[in-house]
């Protein structure tokens, strides 16, 4: 088991119960694109960054199929608010609130994320 | 009864709710929207270990929703309107005379007003061992985690019961991973809602499915080992069925047993006597509402939606307004395991004289039946398979439809011309049964109140914010109102842009543009430049970058730069994305031949790799069950082999396939596999507005199914003939000839110019066949622009594609010799070595198939990835 190399200054990190957790570089996460990280109690977070430079990270899980798929979905926006789609069902999620846009009764987790 | 009277004589009067259901939330916020939380205190003693919760979408859990996720309940919405909340801590007695409710935890409350809303209970038939461990009932947050754990190491389960609720307490057992029985005592499935036709079609598609139903029957006993656990049920009908676990879901009764010990009156089936403000009949004192409620027409409601408007009636009595609760229509529409159930009005023809209209189609699945009056109003009907039209009849329901009712139920195509839309209905019919809203109060939003789009025609009238079953009508009837007051509806292709697809592609072709950014700073809307853009445009301008990219001066590697940003997912991975998250991977195999050698490449790194092979409909290999990071590896062998991407994750040339044509076949007059794979090289990796497919016969008798693709070849004695704009899929289209006898230049030439001309015109996600019949002049202007070169562009199309095919370059090659791009297929940018742990497989005919049930539970415990990450948190 090897672990990301971790190169330059900048690195995204995740607020989790215990502190901050470094998850990798900043300069590995594509604008519009996202990533998917291991969680030390083996959950999974979508991050993402978008073309302004702010960072987003949600739960991974697609909570429609239960499929860890969310990093691999397409952003967009909906009145300003950013928001990724998921790629089984297309179902989309507010990046800030988890809220699914296309069910209201459906929001998956947030974290707290900054790049130190 | 005076209202004083109610208000008794303390200072702030004291309402009590008993019960913290979905109905009694709903009372709690009636009361917070009159005002009443500040004029009253309000107590609520709450059975349950947790708040109310959304009873309806329960089955919702099994496929990922959380009891966090299910609750109705607004910590927040509790403490500001001072509303004290016992969770876990029910009523057990009410003395009336003394007007106190004392609950299991010794709290007594003093109450001026007293509103049960105790629910229901599920039923369970009075048969041996029916307590039995194993045993279980589908009501609640805690039966389900019940049944959920104790499925984890069992294989069978039966559902006694075969109405709704049974259905979806299957489904969930087979969500689950169990094999799973249906019985039910009825001679068909959902008796209540359903007629016998109706049933016929549900039971087929249920088992097709591949649950077990047995109708007739009833449960006699459960038979239990010496433990004491269920390991099958006997049968009325002498049989024995082997289960591990049993559900019991044959009804539900209503809880009044708090009232009956208080000397309240209770129905004879159950059920608290209430008059029409819900009011018990024999004190004013107390109230009873949803599913405990014996409402003064005589029924006691098992649905939200009746339960709601008694809680709003009780709000409004106690507010000393005029309500009344008098009854409530039985519609309802439901996805049941995917199938579209729904039955309105007097769906069992119950009204004297009435007549049926049915159409039942049991191969697919279909049944529809309308119960018309003599006079021709529609009355009711019930709907299994399709339930499109539930919305607009059920606005009709009471009226006479203007058109003939044979044509409301007939499937299109099937000599049913009319398709009904809403505009037909009148102003007073019901589009949205769940908040009673009206066509005209929609009609209304949009002229009077400026709604422009449907979420704003939410927000003002409510409709469409319950089950959510009238929101296709509702879409159609604000786009008609707004057509109908001049507005312009935008055809722009989304959000970020005011441009149709074609006209973006003329934008990016004439001004050279060749970054999705420039082209979103420069003509999308102006609040979206500078801007992420969508997932609509993204793939979208993606598609005509790639489209375009020599002629442009754009890479033609879709990974590259800014473009990998605007991909699909599948795209992206350069793989189709599969349910579970793995992959799936397909290699080119042009025109469908291949050598032996081919054949054993593949098969050796599908057994290498443990995947599950299959071939394809369209003449290649599929090999699925890939995870993302086996791809590169995988894809080295491939490539090593000779073999190329096959791009079936992309919108752009699938397969070209072909007969064996002149070569072996005695019929063949022109060699078809050779031109094939010509035409498959050709086009290759060339992005369009949706999938090409195309395929070349080699004579008359088609067994290529040519005229069933974007572009067909068949032979002649003399040539070609070329056929454009087949389908095949869920709205097939025989292609239309576009030209015949054509050498083998004069055919490439043709095809690159259609082509060409097709990505240049057509919409995103539009097949040929759509866009053929969507343009003006159709196939006769197609063939005008491609042969007789009338708009005179011909020369532009051809060099086009000349520069596509000189520029083509396999994308996979390239992405295993890019460090960079390879370093992106990893489950876990922070733990690259460590597969995703819900991607699981289980065995299955000799091969493999995805492991649905762990996708629910997230990760087998003993397989916990995170040991091996612990120590990398950096505090
Ligand atoms: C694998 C395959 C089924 C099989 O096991 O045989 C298949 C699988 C899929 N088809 Fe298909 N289709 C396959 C042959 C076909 C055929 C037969 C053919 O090509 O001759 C058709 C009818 C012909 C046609 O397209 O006109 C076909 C009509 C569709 C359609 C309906 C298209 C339409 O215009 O109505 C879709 C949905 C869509 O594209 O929107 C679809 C979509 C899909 C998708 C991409 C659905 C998805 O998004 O997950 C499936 C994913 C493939 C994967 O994961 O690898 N597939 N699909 C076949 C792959 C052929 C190949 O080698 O590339
Ligand atoms: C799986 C499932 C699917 C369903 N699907 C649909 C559907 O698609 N459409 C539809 O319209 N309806 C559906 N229903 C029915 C719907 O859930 C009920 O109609 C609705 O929940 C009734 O609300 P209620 O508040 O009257 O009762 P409940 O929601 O049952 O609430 C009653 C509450 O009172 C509590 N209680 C009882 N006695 C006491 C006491 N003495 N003290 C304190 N608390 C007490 C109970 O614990 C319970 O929490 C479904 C039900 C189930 C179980
Ligand atoms: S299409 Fe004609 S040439 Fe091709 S296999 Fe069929 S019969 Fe033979
Ligand atoms: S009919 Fe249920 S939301 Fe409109």
């Amino acid at each position: 088991m090897t672990l990301a190399p971790e190169t330059t200054d900048l690195k995204v990190q995740l607020q989790l119960d215990d502190g901050w957790f470094t998850v990798c570089d900043l300069n590995v996460l594509l604008p519009g694109r996202g990533v998917a990280a291991l969680l030390p109690d083996g959950g999974q977070v979508a991050l993402f960054r978008d073309r302004a430079g702010s960072l987003y990270a949600i739960d991974n899980r697609d909570p429609f199929s239960g499929a860890a798929v969310l990093s691999r979905g397409l952003l967009g926006a909906q009145q300003g608010r950013p928001f990724v789609a998921s790629p089984l069902l297309k179902q989309r999620f507010d990046l800030t609130s988890g809220q699914c846009l296309d069910d209201e009764s459906v929001r998956i987790a947030t974290y707290e994320v900054r790049s130190a | 009864m005076s209202t004083t009277a109610l208000l008794g004589d303390r200072p702030r009067p004291t309402i009590v709710l008993v019960g913290h259901g979905m109905v009694g939330q709903r009372f709690l916020e009636a009361l917070a929207e009159r005002g009443l939380t500040a004029t009253h205190r309000v107590v609520v003693l709450c059975e349950e270990p947790r708040p109310a919760y959304d009873r309806v979408q329960l089955t919702s859990y099994f496929s990922g929703k959380t009891p966090e996720d299910l609750s109705m309940t607004d910590m927040q919405f509790i403490a500001d309107h001072g509303i004290e909340l016992y969770v876990g801590d029910p009523a057990e007695t009410v003395d009336r005379e003394a007007r106190k409710v004392t609950a299991r935890s010794g709290l007594t409350v003093d109450y001026d007003v007293l509103v049960l809303a105790t629910g229901s209970y599920p039923f369970v038939p009075p048969v041996p061992n029916k307590d039995a461990q194993g045993c279980f009932v589908y009501r609640t947050i805690e039966d389900l985690l019940a049944i959920e754990e104790y499925a984890k190491s069992r294989t069978t389960g039966a559902v006694v019961g075969g109405g709704l609720l049974g259905l979806e307490a299957a489904g969930a057992l087979k969500g689950l991973g169990l094999t799973s029985h249906i019985v039910e005592f009825a001679p068909r499935l959902m008796p209540v809602q359903v007629d016998e036709g109706g049933g016929a079609a549900l039971l087929r598609t249920i088992e097709d499915m591949g649950l077990s139903v047995h109708t007739g029957v009833g449960t006699q006993e459960i038979v239990v080992d010496e433990s004491g656990a269920v390991t099958g049920m006997k049968l009325s009908d002498g049989s024995e069925l082997a289960t591990d676990l049993v559900v019991f879901s044959a009804g539900v009764r209503p809880r009044d047993q708090l009232a009956r010990d208080c000397g309240l009156t209770v129905g004879e089936r159950g059920g608290i006597s209430v008059d029409e403000q819900c009011r018990t009949v024999n004190d004013p004192h107390v109230f009873a509402i949803g599913e405990c409620a014996l409402a003064s027409d005589g029924r006691v409601y098992g649905l939200v939606a009746p339960g709601y408007e008694q809680a709003e009636t009780v709000a409004a009595t106690i507010a000393t307004d005029e309500a009344s609760f008098t009854g409530a229509d039985l519609s309802t529409k439901l996805k049941l395991l995917g199938v579209d159930v729904a039955s309105f009005g007097d769906a069992h023809g119950a009204t004297e004289d009435c007549l049926d209209v049915v159409y039942s189609d049991s191969r697919a699945g279909l049944y529809k039946k309308l119960v018309i009056g003599r006079d021709g109003t529609l009355l009711g009907g019930i709907l299994v398979g399709d339930a499109e039209a539930y919305g607009t009849l059920r606005a009709f329901t009471g009226s006479v439809p203007p058109v003939s009712p044979e044509a409301l139920v007939l499937p299109a195509g099937a000599g049913a011309p009319t398709q009904l839309g809403p505009s037909a209905l009148p102003d007073e019919a019901i589009i949205c049964s769940c908040h009673n809203v009206s066509k005209g109060a929609i009609r209304g939003a949009v002229t009077d109140h400026q709604c422009t789009t449907v979420p704003e025609v939410k927000k003002c009238t409510k409709a469409g914010t319950g089950c959510g079953s009238c929101v296709k009508v509702l879409g159609q009837l604000v786009t008609a109102e707004l057509e109908a007051n001049g507005v312009e509806v935008d055809k722009g292709l989304c959000g970020c842009f005011s441009q149709t697809r074609e006209e973006l592609y003329e934008i990016v072709l004439a001004l050279r543009i060749n970054t999705y950014q420039d082209l979103l700073d420069r003509y999308g809307r102006e609040d979206a430049q500078g801007g992420d853009g969508c997932d609509i445009c993204k793939p979208a301008v993606g598609s005509i970058i790639a489209s375009l990219a020599p002629t442009i001066g754009a890479s033609g590697y879709v990974l590259d730069g800014e473009q990998a940003a605007l991909q699909e997912t599948n795209d992206h991975f350069l793989a189709n994305l599969q349910k579970n998250g793995s992959y799936s991977v397909v290699p080119r195999i042009p025109g469908g031949e291949i050598t032996p050698e081919g054949l054993i490449v593949i098969g050796e790194i599908a057994r290498d790799f443990g995947l599950y092979t299959k071939i394809t409909g369209g003449q290649r290999i599929d090999m699925f069950g890939a995870r993302v990071e086996q791809l590169p590896l995988i894809w080295t062998r491939l490539v090593d082999a000779g073999f190329e991407s096959g791009h079936a994750y992309g919108k752009s040339l699938r397969t070209v396939k072909s007969c064996v044509g002149q070569t072996w076949c005695r019929y063949g007059v022109q060699d078809s596999v050779r031109m094939a794979i010509d035409l498959e090289l050709r086009y290759r990796g060339l992005r369009s507005p949706h999938k090409l497919k195309s395929a070349v016969s080699g004579c008359a008798r088609e067994c290529a199914e040519a005229q069933s693709k974007d572009f067909g070849v068949i032979a002649t004695s003399n040539g070609w003939n070329l056929y454009v704009g087949g389908n095949g899929g869920a709205t097939p289209r025989h292609a239309d000839l576009l030209a015949q006898d054509l050498d083998d230049d004069e055919l490439i030439r043709l095809i690159d110019r259609f082509l060409m001309f097709y990505i240049r015109t057509a919409d995103r996600l539009e097949r040929t066949s759509t866009w053929l019949e969507r343009i003006p002049g159709g196939l006769d202007h197609v063939r005008d622009v491609v042969v007789e070169d009338s708009l005179g562009i011909c020369e532009e199309l051809e060099s086009l594609m000349t520069d596509h095919v000189s520029h083509y370059a396999d994308e996979w090659a390239t992405t295993i010799n890019d460090p960079e791009k390879l370093s992106r297929f990893v489950s876990f940018v922070n733990a690259p070595d460590t597969p995703d742990p819900v991607v699981g497989f289980v065995p299955e005919r000799d091969q493999i198939k995805p492991d649905l049930p762990l996708l629910s539970i997230g990760m087998r415990p003993s397989e916990n990835p995170a040991d091996v990450l612990e120590g990398s948190a950096q505090r």
